[in-house]
Protein backbone atom coordinates (compact mmCIF):
# COMPACT_ATOMS: atom_id res chain seq x y z
CA UNK A 1 0.00 0.00 0.00
CA UNK A 2 1.39 3.83 -0.57
CA UNK A 3 1.33 5.54 2.12
CA UNK A 4 -0.59 8.78 1.60
CA UNK A 5 -1.05 11.14 4.06
CA UNK A 6 -3.62 13.95 4.20
CA UNK A 7 -6.28 15.68 5.98
CA UNK A 8 -8.26 13.16 8.52
CA UNK A 9 -5.30 10.48 7.61
CA UNK A 10 -4.45 7.78 9.98
CA UNK A 11 -1.16 5.63 10.00
CA UNK A 12 -0.81 2.64 12.56
CA UNK A 13 3.13 2.58 13.47
CA UNK A 14 4.50 -0.70 14.32
CA UNK A 15 8.21 -0.33 16.24
CA UNK A 16 9.75 -3.68 15.92
CA UNK A 17 13.14 -5.43 16.64
CA UNK A 18 14.34 -8.76 16.23
CA UNK A 19 10.19 -9.77 15.83
CA UNK A 20 9.86 -12.18 13.29
CA UNK A 21 7.51 -14.40 14.98
CA UNK A 22 4.96 -11.95 15.63
CA UNK A 23 5.35 -9.03 13.76
CA UNK A 24 3.45 -10.51 11.03
CA UNK A 25 0.03 -12.00 12.87
CA UNK A 26 0.25 -7.76 14.82
CA UNK A 27 -0.07 -6.90 10.86
CA UNK A 28 -2.61 -9.38 9.94
CA UNK A 29 -4.89 -8.62 12.86
CA UNK A 30 -4.96 -4.77 12.80
CA UNK A 31 -5.45 -5.68 9.08
CA UNK A 32 -8.60 -7.29 9.99
CA UNK A 33 -9.78 -5.02 12.56
CA UNK A 34 -9.03 -2.04 10.53
CA UNK A 35 -8.61 -2.73 7.00
CA UNK A 36 -8.40 0.57 5.39
CA UNK A 37 -5.47 1.95 7.34
CA UNK A 38 -2.12 1.49 6.07
CA UNK A 39 0.14 0.26 8.60
CA UNK A 40 3.84 0.90 8.53
CA UNK A 41 6.63 -1.65 10.22
CA UNK A 42 9.89 0.39 11.83
CA UNK A 43 12.19 -2.22 11.96
CA UNK A 44 15.25 -0.79 13.92
CA UNK A 45 17.74 -2.60 12.34
CA UNK A 46 16.39 -6.69 13.17
CA UNK A 47 18.82 -9.24 12.68
CA UNK A 48 15.89 -11.87 12.18
CA UNK A 49 12.96 -11.76 9.05
CA UNK A 50 11.09 -9.19 10.60
CA UNK A 51 11.40 -7.08 7.68
CA UNK A 52 10.08 -9.88 5.47
CA UNK A 53 7.40 -11.05 8.13
CA UNK A 54 5.86 -7.54 8.03
CA UNK A 55 6.22 -6.95 4.07
CA UNK A 56 4.18 -10.64 3.84
CA UNK A 57 2.05 -9.97 5.76
CA UNK A 58 1.08 -6.25 3.18
CA UNK A 59 2.42 -4.07 5.97
CA UNK A 60 4.93 -0.93 4.62
CA UNK A 61 8.30 -1.38 6.43
CA UNK A 62 10.55 1.39 7.39
CA UNK A 63 13.88 0.03 7.75
CA UNK A 64 16.49 1.84 9.84
CA UNK A 65 19.89 1.00 8.62
CA UNK A 66 21.36 1.42 12.56
CA UNK A 67 19.85 -0.09 15.67
CA UNK A 68 18.13 2.86 17.83
CA UNK A 69 16.56 1.63 20.75
CA UNK A 70 12.56 2.07 20.83
CA UNK A 71 12.83 5.79 21.24
CA UNK A 72 14.50 6.24 17.98
CA UNK A 73 12.60 3.66 15.76
CA UNK A 74 9.05 5.18 16.81
CA UNK A 75 10.33 9.20 16.33
CA UNK A 76 11.81 8.06 12.52
CA UNK A 77 7.92 6.57 12.34
CA UNK A 78 6.58 9.85 13.64
CA UNK A 79 9.06 11.58 11.65
CA UNK A 80 7.87 10.00 8.14
CA UNK A 81 4.27 10.08 9.02
CA UNK A 82 4.70 13.84 9.85
CA UNK A 83 6.56 14.68 6.22
CA UNK A 84 3.52 12.57 4.47
CA UNK A 85 0.93 14.68 5.92
CA UNK A 86 -0.83 12.19 8.09
CA UNK A 87 -3.43 13.78 10.73
CA UNK A 88 -3.28 10.72 13.41
CA UNK A 89 -0.73 7.93 14.41
CA UNK A 90 -2.15 5.21 16.48
CA UNK A 91 1.28 3.26 17.66
CA UNK A 92 1.46 -0.33 19.10
CA UNK A 93 3.83 -3.07 19.94
CA UNK A 94 5.13 -5.70 17.47
CA UNK A 95 5.52 -8.54 20.24
CA UNK A 96 1.80 -9.13 20.22
CA UNK A 97 1.04 -7.72 23.24
CA UNK A 98 -1.48 -4.83 22.23
CA UNK A 99 -4.92 -5.69 21.07
CA UNK A 100 -5.83 -4.05 18.10
CA UNK A 101 -9.50 -4.56 18.62
CA UNK A 102 -8.66 -1.59 20.59
CA UNK A 103 -7.56 0.56 18.07
CA UNK A 104 -10.86 1.99 17.30
CA UNK A 105 -11.49 3.19 20.55
CA UNK A 106 -8.32 4.85 20.37
CA UNK A 107 -8.90 6.53 17.56
CA UNK A 108 -12.52 7.66 18.20
CA UNK A 109 -11.12 9.26 21.22
CA UNK A 110 -8.56 11.20 19.31
CA UNK A 111 -10.86 12.15 16.75
CA UNK A 112 -13.46 13.35 19.22
CA UNK A 113 -11.65 14.68 22.23
CA UNK A 114 -9.49 17.10 20.58
CA UNK A 115 -6.55 16.02 23.03
CA UNK A 116 -3.47 15.89 21.30
CA UNK A 117 -2.68 12.13 22.95
CA UNK A 118 -4.73 9.21 23.59
CA UNK A 119 -3.10 6.42 25.89
CA UNK A 120 -4.43 2.85 26.01
CA UNK A 121 -4.50 2.11 29.49
CA UNK A 122 -4.78 -1.50 30.94
CA UNK A 123 -6.12 -0.03 34.36
CA UNK A 124 -9.04 0.95 32.93
CA UNK A 125 -10.48 -2.59 32.61
CA UNK A 126 -11.24 -4.78 35.38
CA UNK A 127 -9.08 -7.76 34.70
CA UNK A 128 -5.46 -5.86 34.51
CA UNK A 129 -3.31 -8.85 35.28
CA UNK A 130 -1.12 -8.73 32.40
CA UNK A 131 1.95 -6.90 34.29
CA UNK A 132 4.82 -8.21 36.37
CA UNK A 133 5.12 -7.41 40.26
CA UNK A 134 8.51 -5.35 39.19
CA UNK A 135 6.66 -3.26 36.49
CA UNK A 136 3.29 -2.95 38.54
CA UNK A 137 5.85 -1.54 40.88
CA UNK A 138 7.55 1.11 38.94
CA UNK A 139 4.07 2.50 37.29
CA UNK A 140 2.38 3.10 40.97
CA UNK A 141 5.56 5.18 41.26
CA UNK A 142 5.17 6.62 38.07
CA UNK A 143 1.80 7.54 38.83
CA UNK A 144 2.83 9.35 42.06
CA UNK A 145 5.71 11.20 40.37
CA UNK A 146 3.40 12.19 37.64
CA UNK A 147 0.41 13.60 39.22
CA UNK A 148 1.74 16.89 40.27
CA UNK A 149 3.47 17.33 37.47
CA UNK A 150 0.68 16.47 34.89
CA UNK A 151 -1.80 18.12 36.86
CA UNK A 152 -4.28 15.02 36.70
CA UNK A 153 -3.64 11.09 37.49
CA UNK A 154 -2.38 9.04 34.46
CA UNK A 155 -3.14 4.96 35.44
CA UNK A 156 -0.48 3.74 32.41
CA UNK A 157 2.25 6.21 32.02
CA UNK A 158 4.15 3.14 30.34
CA UNK A 159 1.76 2.37 27.90
CA UNK A 160 2.71 1.77 24.21
CA UNK A 161 -0.14 1.83 23.26
CA UNK A 162 -0.74 5.56 22.11
CA UNK A 163 -2.71 7.63 19.22
CA UNK A 164 -1.52 10.89 18.62
CA UNK A 165 -3.00 14.05 16.16
CA UNK A 166 -0.97 15.81 14.16
CA UNK A 167 -0.06 18.95 16.53
CA UNK A 168 1.80 16.15 18.83
CA UNK A 169 3.30 14.33 16.02
CA UNK A 170 5.12 17.86 14.78
CA UNK A 171 6.53 18.26 18.21
CA UNK A 172 7.69 14.66 18.68
CA UNK A 173 9.25 14.44 15.87
CA UNK A 174 11.62 17.54 16.94
CA UNK A 175 11.93 15.97 20.40
CA UNK A 176 11.04 12.70 21.54
CA UNK A 177 12.97 10.41 24.30
CA UNK A 178 15.54 7.94 22.74
CA UNK A 179 15.07 5.40 25.42
CA UNK A 180 11.75 4.36 27.47
CA UNK A 181 9.90 7.30 26.03
CA UNK A 182 6.71 6.75 27.27
CA UNK A 183 6.33 8.45 30.55
CA UNK A 184 8.76 11.46 29.21
CA UNK A 185 7.22 11.59 26.22
CA UNK A 186 3.84 12.71 28.76
CA UNK A 187 6.09 15.26 29.96
CA UNK A 188 7.28 16.68 26.87
CA UNK A 189 3.62 17.47 25.77
CA UNK A 190 2.58 18.74 28.91
CA UNK A 191 5.96 21.40 28.14
CA UNK A 192 3.25 22.25 25.21
CA UNK A 193 0.32 22.58 27.45
CA UNK A 194 -1.53 19.46 25.32
CA UNK A 195 -3.74 17.12 26.46
CA UNK A 196 -3.95 13.35 27.14
CA UNK A 197 -6.36 10.86 27.31
CA UNK A 198 -6.75 7.29 28.26
CA UNK A 199 -9.17 4.52 27.12
CA UNK A 200 -9.17 1.38 28.16
CA UNK A 201 -7.16 -1.13 26.18
CA UNK A 202 -6.11 -4.49 26.72
CA UNK A 203 -2.80 -6.31 27.27
CA UNK A 204 -2.05 -9.86 26.41
CA UNK A 205 0.92 -12.24 26.92
CA UNK A 206 3.36 -11.68 24.50
CA UNK A 207 3.09 -13.96 21.15
CA UNK A 208 6.36 -14.78 21.10
CA UNK A 209 9.97 -14.11 22.67
CA UNK A 210 11.04 -12.89 26.34
CA UNK A 211 10.99 -9.87 27.49
CA UNK A 212 14.50 -8.26 28.42
CA UNK A 213 13.95 -6.17 31.62
CA UNK A 214 15.52 -7.70 34.57
CA UNK A 215 15.71 -5.95 38.28
CA UNK A 216 18.55 -4.37 37.56
CA UNK A 217 17.74 -3.01 34.18
CA UNK A 218 14.50 -1.67 36.23
CA UNK A 219 17.06 0.17 38.51
CA UNK A 220 18.34 1.83 35.75
CA UNK A 221 14.99 2.53 34.04
CA UNK A 222 13.71 4.67 37.24
CA UNK A 223 16.66 6.79 37.25
CA UNK A 224 17.07 7.01 33.84
CA UNK A 225 13.60 8.26 33.76
CA UNK A 226 13.40 10.18 36.57
CA UNK A 227 16.38 12.00 34.90
CA UNK A 228 14.52 12.52 32.07
CA UNK A 229 10.98 14.13 33.78
CA UNK A 230 13.57 15.93 35.96
CA UNK A 231 15.22 17.46 32.86
CA UNK A 232 11.69 18.34 30.87
CA UNK A 233 10.97 19.88 34.28
CA UNK A 234 13.63 21.94 34.23
CA UNK A 235 13.08 23.03 30.40
CA UNK A 236 9.56 23.97 31.14
CA UNK A 237 10.21 26.32 34.32
CA UNK A 238 13.06 28.02 31.96
CA UNK A 239 10.53 28.92 28.96
CA UNK A 240 7.58 30.40 32.34
CA UNK A 241 10.89 32.41 33.69
CA UNK A 242 11.74 33.74 29.98
CA UNK A 243 8.06 34.92 29.14
CA UNK B 1 59.07 14.47 45.80
CA UNK B 2 61.23 15.15 42.88
CA UNK B 3 60.68 11.78 41.81
CA UNK B 4 56.95 11.98 41.32
CA UNK B 5 57.27 16.13 39.49
CA UNK B 6 59.83 13.94 36.96
CA UNK B 7 57.50 11.17 36.09
CA UNK B 8 54.66 13.83 36.02
CA UNK B 9 56.93 15.86 33.86
CA UNK B 10 58.07 12.47 31.92
CA UNK B 11 54.68 11.63 31.64
CA UNK B 12 53.54 15.30 30.07
CA UNK B 13 55.78 14.86 26.98
CA UNK B 14 54.54 11.36 26.41
CA UNK B 15 51.08 12.98 26.16
CA UNK B 16 52.35 15.76 23.87
CA UNK B 17 54.37 13.05 21.59
CA UNK B 18 51.79 10.67 21.82
CA UNK B 19 49.20 13.59 20.69
CA UNK B 20 51.34 14.74 17.61
CA UNK B 21 52.12 11.30 16.58
CA UNK B 22 48.06 10.75 16.20
CA UNK B 23 47.88 14.19 14.67
CA UNK B 24 50.09 13.09 12.12
CA UNK B 25 48.60 9.99 11.81
CA UNK B 26 45.22 12.02 11.66
CA UNK B 27 43.42 8.97 14.32
CA UNK B 28 43.01 12.75 16.17
CA UNK B 29 41.22 15.82 15.08
CA UNK B 30 43.04 19.16 15.58
CA UNK B 31 40.10 20.50 17.51
CA UNK B 32 39.82 17.47 19.99
CA UNK B 33 43.15 17.30 20.07
CA UNK B 34 43.91 21.14 21.46
CA UNK B 35 42.68 20.08 25.09
CA UNK B 36 44.93 17.54 25.61
CA UNK B 37 47.58 19.24 24.57
CA UNK B 38 46.85 22.17 26.57
CA UNK B 39 46.45 20.09 29.74
CA UNK B 40 49.93 18.12 28.96
CA UNK B 41 51.77 21.20 28.58
CA UNK B 42 50.65 23.14 31.47
CA UNK B 43 51.22 19.98 33.44
CA UNK B 44 54.91 19.88 32.23
CA UNK B 45 55.04 23.27 32.91
CA UNK B 46 54.03 23.06 36.67
CA UNK B 47 56.14 19.75 37.23
CA UNK B 48 59.46 21.45 36.18
CA UNK B 49 58.73 25.45 38.02
CA UNK B 50 59.17 24.84 41.18
CA UNK B 51 57.83 28.21 42.49
CA UNK B 52 55.12 28.44 40.42
CA UNK B 53 53.60 24.90 41.66
CA UNK B 54 54.80 26.13 45.16
CA UNK B 55 52.24 29.20 44.35
CA UNK B 56 49.75 27.13 43.04
CA UNK B 57 49.66 24.88 45.82
CA UNK B 58 49.38 27.79 47.62
CA UNK B 59 46.08 28.85 46.26
CA UNK B 60 45.08 25.28 47.32
CA UNK B 61 45.81 24.93 50.47
CA UNK B 62 48.90 22.67 49.77
CA UNK B 63 51.89 25.51 50.67
CA UNK B 64 54.24 22.69 52.10
CA UNK B 65 52.93 19.70 49.55
CA UNK B 66 52.94 21.02 46.02
CA UNK B 67 53.53 17.58 44.61
CA UNK B 68 49.71 16.62 46.09
CA UNK B 69 48.96 20.17 44.64
CA UNK B 70 50.06 19.17 40.97
CA UNK B 71 47.99 15.52 41.62
CA UNK B 72 45.25 17.56 42.15
CA UNK B 73 45.43 19.21 39.07
CA UNK B 74 45.83 16.21 36.94
CA UNK B 75 42.59 15.17 38.73
CA UNK B 76 40.56 17.62 38.35
CA UNK B 77 42.28 18.43 34.28
CA UNK B 78 41.13 14.39 33.96
CA UNK B 79 37.75 15.36 35.06
CA UNK B 80 37.61 18.14 32.86
CA UNK B 81 38.93 16.55 30.07
CA UNK B 82 36.03 13.43 30.72
CA UNK B 83 33.11 15.75 31.13
CA UNK B 84 33.73 17.83 27.86
CA UNK B 85 33.97 14.63 25.61
CA UNK B 86 31.18 13.21 27.08
CA UNK B 87 29.16 16.40 26.19
CA UNK B 88 31.21 16.14 22.58
CA UNK B 89 29.61 12.32 22.59
CA UNK B 90 26.43 12.95 23.42
CA UNK B 91 26.60 15.54 20.57
CA UNK B 92 27.80 12.86 17.76
CA UNK B 93 24.85 10.37 19.44
CA UNK B 94 21.87 13.14 18.79
CA UNK B 95 23.77 13.66 15.23
CA UNK B 96 23.64 9.81 14.58
CA UNK B 97 20.35 9.15 15.37
CA UNK B 98 18.74 12.35 13.15
CA UNK B 99 21.08 11.30 10.20
CA UNK B 100 19.86 7.03 10.75
CA UNK B 101 16.60 8.65 10.52
CA UNK B 102 16.57 10.92 7.99
CA UNK B 103 18.78 8.08 5.66
CA UNK B 104 15.69 5.79 6.77
CA UNK B 105 12.51 8.45 5.86
CA UNK B 106 14.74 9.04 2.32
CA UNK B 107 15.21 5.75 1.39
CA UNK B 108 11.64 4.55 2.51
CA UNK B 109 10.35 7.68 -0.12
CA UNK B 110 12.86 6.62 -2.86
CA UNK B 111 11.60 3.18 -2.64
CA UNK B 112 7.93 4.16 -2.80
CA UNK B 113 8.86 6.56 -5.96
CA UNK B 114 11.00 3.89 -7.76
CA UNK B 115 7.87 1.19 -7.30
CA UNK B 116 5.68 4.05 -8.12
CA UNK B 117 7.59 4.88 -11.46
CA UNK B 118 8.00 1.08 -12.05
CA UNK B 119 4.15 0.34 -11.90
CA UNK B 120 3.61 3.65 -14.20
CA UNK B 121 5.83 2.45 -16.57
CA UNK B 122 4.61 -1.03 -16.91
CA UNK B 123 0.99 0.05 -17.25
Amino acid sequence: MTLAGGPGAVLIIVPAYNEEAAVGSVVTEIRTVVPGIPILVVDDCSEDSTITAARMMGADVLPLPYHLGLGGAVQAGYKLAFELGYEYVIRLDGDGQHDPRDIPAVLDALRSSGCEMVIGSRYLLEDSNHTSFLRSLGIRFFRLILRPILGKPVLDPTSGFVGVNRAALQVFSKSFPLEYPEIEALVVLKRRAFRFLEVPCRVRPRVAGKSTITPLKSVYFVIHVLMGVFVNILKFERRRWRR
Amino acid sequence: MEPLLNAIGLASLAVIALVLLSLRRAHIRVEYSVSWLGAAVALLVLSRWRSLLERVGGWLGLRDDPASALVLLIIVVLFVLSYRFSIIISRLKDANVALTQRIAVLEFRVRTLDEKQQADSSS
